[in-house]
């Protein structure tokens, strides 16, 4: 079977809202002539098109068929779509290129979050029968999670003012970013409670955006760029989505994702933690040490484009590879709440 | 998640201080999410009714509460109920200073993990404690139970701590459920509303706007030239914005049609009538509306009709300002005309 390989990527810049509409047209035109053109393929050299979305984000049915028009899909081509995050559109292209049934494939996600009131949307994402009916929004059931370690003594508040205060310091390198800046961990730690025991530097901002990568079988690949970004490994796994049942200050299924891979040499990750805690629980379950350096992006704490976050992880992993910068690399992106369902990918230079 | 299935509404206005920005509104969408409820979450939320607790043993000698349909360790089927109390400790929570529609308190309250005496995991709820430093984790509390209780999770209204005495419950939306007489509930139903602003594309924008004058403004594709109406955030050939304004003709002719003979819901119309591709002169795509003036039966494609607008001060931004159109009576266009649009 081929590998396969990212050869582009590209994205929309991170912003708290967006006059534009929920079908995502106006942040994908730009950046898919930007990823074909980086890439010197134009769109009819594109094998299989993927993308992630939701329809409670856009709040009507079928949104991501108007999407399809940023594409220009005629004459016909060969699309897919998954109602998750992007990271796992790019599982399904993946999948197709491997199959040997088509040599290139085009993966986007998009979203604006600021359409609607995110984290009660997201609410919906619960079991529909015992947890949904009450509407808990995505922060405070985040918030009963970092409790859970707060008081276990895995972390501290300061731990997690450090985690942001060094993503927003790494998010000044990053001119997609929503928010960047030097911030002292004292003064965060100073700010009112949003959701106690979170504050506003633990959660991602409500962010409007979108992503585009593109993957080649590694053959063709090395055709297109210098350095493609060979996905050595990609497993992905689910916890149970009743979260009484889970320890919540840990997340199995990224442990057990990272186990199936060979994480040996990784030099940088990007993890797609919407809170501050979550960062601390995913670089445990990987088993991440000091040599590896996180979110040098800025990570999603940073800007959190709903369904393409994550697709654009891998694309921040990959561009390191591209341009020559690392040689082994790890993304990881998140689904569902509280790290419900969780995927990683290894990325290296192709040998 | 799911394809929302909706029954929704929105207007637009136009924004007076900066009328270059795209149209938008708010889009209020609702729905019931109607679900039968199988033997396990059935006999939960039948005992929530009698104000029971039951959860269910897994394979692991574990009580889960809510109860769970297939084992988390082994996925088998899981069947045997435990009756647990409805008082337990609060294993972890947060504070919700200012509540969200629907949620089970209106005044600022505590969600919390509750494990309840006799089960081993844990259930989300609501604690009305007053203030953050009313909770603690490991704190003692009970279930407030609804008023009246039906059948469903919110039948518990939310937990008060255990030695403190019932409060009253705030408003919240009322959760359905159905049953025959005497029988148990099968069926949960929850109403689901979500409000949103929606917007409008820039170049649906332009057009929304020409409507309101009663403008037909189309706009084109600056790489195949074709003259799209409504258009397009991107030409669906060429994937790029439709750019050049074209201002179209209200007359153009009947591609295809169908003849409505069913009644339906919300219906405007009393049937037989018909609805229509209309393509106008000038334009690359048709759109759907109506074909009045003439007895149904004699509607042809290629038809020849024009518009017949709504008095000028029923105008706004919507197509709506064109009651329907009729036919002028001009000889019908030739098929090869229009045969590349079916
Ligand atoms: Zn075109």
């Amino acid at each position: 079977m081929p590998d396969v390989a990212v050869v582009g990527f590209a994205q929309a810049p991170n912003v708290r809202s967006t006059p534009g509409t929920t079908n995502g047209v106006e942040m994908l035109v730009p950046i898919f002539a930007e990823v074909l053109e980086r890439t010197g393929l134009s769109k009819e050299d594109i094998g299989f098109w993927c993308s992630g979305s939701s329809d409670y984000l856009a709040g009507r049915a079928f949104s991501f068929i108007a999407a399809v028009d940023a594409i220009g899909a005629f004459p016909p081509i060969h699309e897919s779509h998954v109602e998750m995050d992007a990271a796992w559109a790019l599982y399904e292209a993946w999948l197709k290129i491997r199959m040997g049934e088509v040599e290139t494939a085009l993966v986007y996600g998009f979203g604006k979050s600021s359409a609607g009131q995110l984290r009660r949307v997201l609410a919906l994402q619960m079991d529909p029968y015992v947890v949904a009916p009450l509407w808990p929004d995505s922060v405070s059931v985040a918030g009963i999670q970092a409790r859970l370690g707060l008081e276990a003594g895995l972390w501290s508040e300061k731990d997690l003012a450090e985690v942001a205060a060094r993503s927003r310091a790494d998010a000044t390198g990053n001119p997609a970013a929503q928010v960047s800046g030097t911030v002292e961990v004292a003064d965060l730690l100073d700010a009112p409670y949003f959701a106690d025991p979170l504050r506003a530097h633990d959660i991602a901002p409500v962010t409007d955006g979108a992503a585009v990568l593109v993957l080649a079988s590694a053959e063709r690949a090395a055709d297109l760029v210098d350095s493609p970004a060979v996905i050595t490994g990609i497993e992905h796994r689910v916890d149970s989505p009743a979260l009484g049942v889970r320890d919540l200050t840990r997340s199995p299924s990224t442990a057990a994702a990272g186990r199936a891979l060979d994480l040996d040499g990784v030099e940088l990750a990007e993890l797609h933690a919407p809170f501050t805690h979550q960062e601390l629980i995913l670089r445990d379950a990987l088993g991440l040490g000091e040599q590896v350096r996180i979110n040098p992006s800025g990570g999603v704490l940073t800007g959190n484009p709903m369904f393409s976050a994550g697709l654009a992880r891998i694309g921040e992993a990959a561009n390191h590879i591209l341009d020559g910068s690392a040689r082994k690399t790890l993304a990881h992106a998140t689904s569902g709440p509280v790290l419900q369902q969780n995927l990683v990918a290894t990325l290296e230079v192709l040998s | 998640m799911a394809d929302l299935a909706v029954k929704s509404r929105t207007c637009f206005t136009q924004t007076v201080s900066a009328p270059e920005l795209p149209l938008s509104a708010p889009l209020n969408v609702g729905f019931d999410y109607t679900r039968s409820v199988g033997p396990v979450l059935g006999r939960f939320v039948n005992a929530l009714r009698e104000r029971r607790v039951e959860g269910v043993r897994g394979s692991d000698g574990r009580v889960h509460v809510p109860p769970l349909e297939y084992d988390p360790v082994t996925a088998e089927a899981l069947s045997e109920f435990v009756p647990v109390a409805s008082e337990g400790e609060i294993v972890s929570w947060s504070w919700i200073a200012e509540p969200l529609d629907g949620q089970p308190l209106s005044r600022p309250f505590a969600w919390a993990l509750v494990k309840l005496d006799g089960a081993d995991t844990a259930i989300l709820h609501a604690v009305d404690a007053g203030s953050p430093s009313n909770v603690h984790t490991g704190q003692r509390v009970r279930v407030r139970w609804a008023e009246e209780t039906v059948g469903h999770i919110r039948d518990i209204a939310y937990f008060v701590p255990a030695d403190g005495p019932d409060t009253e419950p705030t408003e919240a939306p009322p959760p359905v459920a159905k049953r025959e007489e005497n029988a148990p509930v099968s069926v949960v139903i929850t109403p689901i509303h979500l409000r949103y602003e929606h917007s409008a594309s820039p170049e649906e924008s332009r057009y929304l706007r020409g409507l309101a004058e009663g403008k037909l403004i189309g706009q084109r594709c600056p790489s195949c030239e074709k003259v799209y109406i409504p258009p397009r955030g991107a030409c669906p050939t060429d994937g790029v914005p439709t750019t050049d304004e074209v201002e179209l003709p209200d007359t153009g002719i009947v591609t295809t049609f169908c003849i409505v003979n069913v009644p339906f819901l919300g219906q405007k119309i009393k049937p037989p009538y018909v609805a229509a591709y209309i393509l106008l002169d000038g334009a690359d795509i048709a759109f759907l509306h109506l074909v009045l003036g003439c007895d149904a039966a004699d509607v042809r494609m290629g038809m020849r009709v024009r518009a017949a607008w709504k008095p000028r001060d029923e105008w706004w931004t919507s197509l709506e300002n064109i009651g329907h159109f009729a036919p002028t009576g001009e000889p019908d266009a030739p098929y090869e005309s229009f045969a590349h649009h079916l």
